[in-house]
């Protein structure tokens, strides 16, 4: 694909257009935009090999590397913070209620 | 060059479905696994205390894998609310309440996708919510990834307790044995939130989220009984106090990517920023920063720095310079300019596994955390003393200090 559009880009020089015109970059760009996302589509059905194998994950194991390693002291302290501040959101928590008089 | 009519059809057609490509890449990436919660349960007592205000209470939280598929998540929260803040020595008087939460949600595990679906009540005497959310979450690319997306919707009724001599005071609600409240005044709210949420293992020993939350409110969405302070050289204290008026609508975006690392010697390191901004003119930035550091077999200790600030929302004023100044006008100082500083510590011991056969293990935790809210431009108004020379304007501004301090008893079973 990229050769092609190399090739594209060449002939385009040699005819007096250089760097090639607007409207044949923009397709390029599309066309190697599109076979990303095929190469991307096609990968569902054979899965990318993971960098960080299986076996390899052993301190994500660990509870200390939890996220959120007790949900009840979490949810209560997002409560505490967000029934005091403006900002709310993007925490990962759903809460509900106001218990903020 | 002229492209030739086949090739313009071509390029147009691609063009036209791009977008379709694109999205059904994310639609066809590999389907991996998920998790279900541990079958655990944590009862947690919890207490603020800080600027006149305590607030304390139990929780109990349930986590029970009902099948190999299927999880069920309930809990009950309460805050006992004792309440003697500035705002409501302002506007009111102390009052004690107490707001019950119960809420209750179920997990699906089909392959590597996971749904989730829950609903949240909590009744307080002067205000109700219900809100319920679905979730999907799908683990891809190998398990390194996992995509989740998240809808909210909630349904607030709010009330305004009337004054009994001065005094706030609950009253019996006719329709409702049991449930305080009094009657006259009652408005709505409703709230929307839409979040999506990618987890990502980087390396072996780095993971990162991200989280965008677009959140929505309708309705009565301020406090009915905090009031504005405007001048008013007619008054002995060179001020009156009117109601709030508040934007009926608000819609805010907030982003945020935490990251956790793990240290070579079994210890681990966290960070967080959030950016939060609304239509009410807030922006906020919110940074945290933890370490869990195990020690010997059976103790666990934490450590967090948190800082926060933000600017006022477009309608807020600590006094304003005379009655209906303005569309919409605010005291509120959630709203107000302020930076927040919060340092807090916790240990987390685990008991020997007892002698009952239905208990993997147990763990007690104690956590301590302490508040400091530097207002930029709420200042206290209950220092005003014209013969002392402290005219409204000139009182100093205030701070707020408190400790959260949370113990609670974890099982997994």
């Amino acid at each position: 694909m990229i050769t092609r559009c190399r090739v594209l880009i060449e002939r385009s020089r040699q005819a007096g257009h250089a760097g090639g015109s607007r409207p044949r970059r923009a397709r390029c760009l599309t066309l190697a935009l599109l076979a990303s996302a095929l190469g991307i589509a096609l990968s569902g059905c054979s899965p990318i090999e993971p960098w960080v194998k299986p076996y390899e994950r052993e301190h994500f194991a660990d509870p200390i590397m939890a996220f959120n390693r007790d949900p009840v002291s979490s949810v209560y302290r997002e409560h505490v913070f967000e029934s005091r501040e403006g900002a709310r959101g993007a925490t990962g928590g759903v809460g509900g209620g106001c218990g903020c008089n | 060059m002229q492209l030739s009519g086949l090739q313009r059809r071509v390029d147009a057609a691609l063009r036209r479905h791009a977008g379709t490509l694109l999205a059904l890449c994310l639609c066809v990436a590999p389907a991996l696994a998920g998790v279900l919660p541990e079958d655990r349960t944590d009862l947690l007592y919890h207490r603020y205390q800080g600027g006149g205000v305590t607030v304390q209470g139990p929780s109990l939280l349930i986590q029970k894998k009902l099948t190999d598929n299927l999880a069920l998540t309930a809990n009950y929260y309460e805050d006992m609310i004792s309440s003697a803040s500035i705002d409501v020595k302002l506007a009111a008087s102390p009052y004690k309440e107490t707001r019950k939460q119960k809420s209750a949600g179920l997990e699906y595990l089909h392959g590597k996708s996971t749904y989730s679906a829950g609903l949240i009540n909590s009744v307080e005497p002067d205000y109700r919510a219900n809100t319920t959310y679905y979730s999907i979450s799908q683990d891809m690319f190998g398990d390194l990834t996992t995509f989740t997306m998240t809808y909210k919707r909630g349904w607030d009724r709010v009330f305004k307790d009337g004054k009994v001599n001065g005094r706030i005071e609950n009253v019996p609600f006719p329709e409702e044995p049991g449930v305080l409240n009094p009657g006259a005044f009652s408005q709505d709210a409703d709230h929307r939130g839409y979040t999506i949420g990618l987890s990502q293992i980087l390396t072996r020993s780095l993971i990162m989220t991200f989280n965008y939350e677009v959140l929505t409110d309708q309705g009565y969405l301020q406090s009915p009984y905090r009031e504005i302070l405007f001048l008013d050289p007619s008054q002995a204290l060179g001020y009156s106090k009117a109601d709030q008026i508040y934007p009926n609508t608000r819609t805010s975006n907030a982003a945020s990517v935490e990251a956790k690392y793990y240290l070579p010697y079994r210890a681990a390191l966290s960070g967080q920023y959030r950016y939060f901004q609304d239509t009410w003119g807030i922006r906020a930035h919110t940074f945290e920063l933890g370490y869990t550091q195990p020690l010997w077999r059976r103790l666990i200790l934490d450590g967090s720095v948190r800082f926060y600030t933000q600017n006022a929302a477009t309608f807020y004023s600590d006094i304003f310079p005379r009655l209906n100044f303005q569309n919409f006008e605010a005291r509120d100082r959630e709203l107000a300019a302020f930076n927040s500083y919060s340092l807090g510590i916790g240990a987390s011991w685990e008991f020997p596994k007892p002698p009952v056969p239905w208990i993997n293990r147990s763990s007690f935790t104690m956590r301590i955390d302490h508040l400091l809210i530097d207002y930029k431009d709420f200042r206290n108004a209950l220092l005003i003393d014209p013969a002392a020379g402290i005219r409204p304007g000139q009182e100093p501004l205030y701070k707020l200090n408190a400790n959260i301090f949370q113990a609670f008893l974890s099982v997994w079973f």
